[in-house]
């Protein structure tokens, strides 16, 4: 699969990482390269298999529907970068 | 006594018993080592000397008063992917920065509560992708095993210690520690293994909690223990293993005691020797040691088979699908508002393409797009789905193993320790490193590095001992027979305690201005 510049940026755009143009160029080459290598997966018949979903057949553990934790804002905020009280703080999302 | 930190686990285990030093004094000797040698070898991002002392004082105290728990006053390091309790915890990004966890990690929680001692954080590969810890923030770990040169003398090329794990295995080879926690995600322990002559066992996934280390992909992800014997292994994996209602994948099983099984020997053990792992270009002397770890495993009572794991060769670009994709959904929360990094835009969206492109280094960016991409509208049938199925077919080759053997005997990498630079600017050159390890994460079982021989330029390399679901108890056994045929390799020239003294270094990290909590908006 050849990935253009335009794909490339797209996907940055979904993954919410800035490039500059000469990352971009450099991010074809490097992308298209791992994505037709990973191609060769298309040589394995697959038609009749399921996904893996867990490696280890163990069932879903279920536990009550109690709070087990809480009061601990402090806690939580402490390492960000901009607060306000128990708030964060990010730049204006709706005018 | 000077050698302190030159002893292994059970050796120190058994003099701190015997009163012949103290938890303080072995504590010490590693402090000075990691203050003698860190600055040339790298492995600490963060020594925690203070803490390590304080942990040291209380192990004394329960030494003498005769409650001493299993682990009591042994010094460890912590691989910087574990959550420590106000101890700076980066994963070795950026993107961190600061980061102070309010909690610890199970695995930390268990080791601490049997005593065990935190000397400080160990450096690894950014998020723990890479092969070579050269994609730290920190940047890279060196080796302390050195080439030989063409007149037979030992060269000064930096050699890369494996990776993602690199500083627990440079630290545990250079005994800047007794032993290391680690993490295995492709091969992030038992390669890293393999490249420092150290032992390396990443458990069946579900043995040990993920809770409190930073994901990189959740359906591989396990944590292991690197030490400097086979039996040193099997202490730690028992501390560390547990059952934990905070990761709803961790198993509800009780941890055996796998110490006391190293005595069972291998007598009528079953080996498979799979062919597919005899992989084109694969070095002479990496076969020339598959085939010594064969003989000695007979020469113990194991009965040999060959035996076949077909889809062995798409184990690799499946992994290359899956654990991209599941890094770009599990880092999508470094977005600069919660904790860590934030690099401010115009809007919230241009403050976290700010953040990200500032915070995340240059493999985790390509491996964040690629995962982006392969889950992208259109492309995750194609891609992801296709890559799961797989996925379902290599663990069936395994499944189908098991009804002749009791475990696999492989080579753990396809060639000794590179030099650093030598494979950074070819990611699948990078990526072929994990060709014998990744198979074990896809399948979720158990597999343990031993080291097995001196390559021709007299560095480490390793066997892969690979289990059933669970069967830790096994490969310990097994590894033990290798281990005691093929003999331990320690580093014969310790050239980094020249070094003198320095302090650690900093990440050359760059922090967007911080307000403390409870400061003003701008």
């Amino acid at each position: 699969m050849q990935v253009d510049e335009a794909t490339v940026r797209r996907i940055a755009r979904l993954a919410r990482i800035k490039i500059t143009d000469a990352e971009a160029k450099g991010l074809e080459k490097e992308l298209s390269g791992i994505l037709e290598w990973v191609e060769q997966l298309n040589e394995v018949d697959t038609s009749a298999v399921e996904p893996m979903t867990r490696v280890v057949p163990i069932d879903l553990k279920k536990r009550e529907d109690v709070v087990t934790d809480g009061d601990i804002a402090d806690d939580i905020i402490k390492n960000a970068p901009m607060v306000e009280d128990h708030y964060f703080v990010v730049p204006k999302v709706v005018e | 006594m000077s050698d302190l930190n030159k002893l292994t686990i059970a050796e120190a285990r058994d003099g701190l018993r015997k009163k012949k030093f103290s938890a303080t004094e072995l504590t010490q000797a590693f402090l000075d080592a990691i203050k003698a040698g860190n600055s040339e070898l790298n492995a600490y991002v963060l020594p925690t000397p203070e803490l390590a002392l304080a942990q040291a004082k209380e192990s004394d105290k329960r030494l003498k008063s005769g409650d001493a728990r299993p682990l009591e006053g042994l010094p460890l390091g912590n691989k910087d992917l574990f959550c420590t309790q106000d101890v700076r915890t980066t994963a070795c990004s950026k993107i961190l920065d600061d980061f102070k966890p309010a909690y610890e990690s199970t695995i930390g929680t268990n080791l601490w509560n049997a005593g065990a001692v935190m000397l400080g954080k160990l450096n690894c590969d950014e998020f723990a992708m890479g092969s070579s810890n050269e994609t730290s923030a920190f940047g890279p770990v060196v080796s302390p095993w050195r080439r030989l040169g063409q007149d037979g003398k030992r060269t000064t090329d930096k050699l890369v210690p494996g990776g993602s794990s690199g500083g627990s295995s440079a630290a545990v080879a250079a005994g800047l520690c007794l032993a290391a926690t680690a993490t295995d995600t492709g091969g992030s322990i038992r390669q890293p293994a393999a490249l420092t002559g150290t032992v390396g066992l990443k458990p069946t996934y579900g043995r040990c909690s993920r809770w409190g280390i930073v994901a990189f992909a959740s359906s591989l992800d396990q944590a292991g223990p690197l030490a400097k014997t086979v039996r040193d292994a099997a202490i730690m994996l028992g501390a560390m293993a547990s059952h934990d209602p905070k990761d709803t994948t961790s198993v509800d099983a009780p941890v055996p005691d796998y110490e006391g099984a190293l005595g069972e020997g291998i007598k009528g053990l079953r080996i498979g020797v799979p062919k597919e792992y005899r992989v084109e270009g694969m070095s002479p002397e990496i076969e020339k040691l598959w085939q010594e770890g064969i003989a000695w495993l007979k020469a113990a009572g194991a009965t040999i088979r060959e035996i076949s794991l077909p889809h062995t060769k798409y184990a690799l670009p499946a992994y290359y699908i899956v654990a991209p994709a599941e890094a770009s959904s599990n880092l999508a929360r470094y977005d600069g508002v919660r904790y860590g990094l934030r690099v401010p835009g115009k809007d919230v969206i241009e403050t976290y393409e700010n953040t990200r492109a500032a915070g995340f280094g240059r493999e985790v960016r390509r491996r964040v797009l690629i995962g982006t991409y392969v889950l992208s509208a259109g492309y995750y049938d194609a891609y992801y789905l296709k890559a799961q199925k797989v996925r379902t077919l290599i663990k069936r080759d395994f499944d189908d193993a098991w009804n002749t053997v009791d475990a696999v005997l492989t080579p753990t990498t396809p060639t000794p320790a590179f030099a650093l630079g030598e494979k950074l600017g070819d990611p699948i050159a990078m990526y072929l490193e994990d060709i014998f390890t990744v198979t074990v994460n896809m399948a979720g079982l158990p597999g343990i590095s031993v080291p097995a021989g001196l390559s021709s330029e007299g560095t480490p390399l390793g066997l892969q001992l690979i289990g059933k679901p669970f069967d830790e108890a096994t490969l310990f056994r097994a590894a033990q027979a290798i281990e005691d045929a093929a003999g331990r390799f320690v580093v014969p020239d310790r050239w980094w305690e020249a070094g003198g003294e320095s302090p650690a270094p900093e990440a050359s990290k760059k922090s967007a201005p911080k307000k403390k909590p409870g400061g003003k908006r701008k």
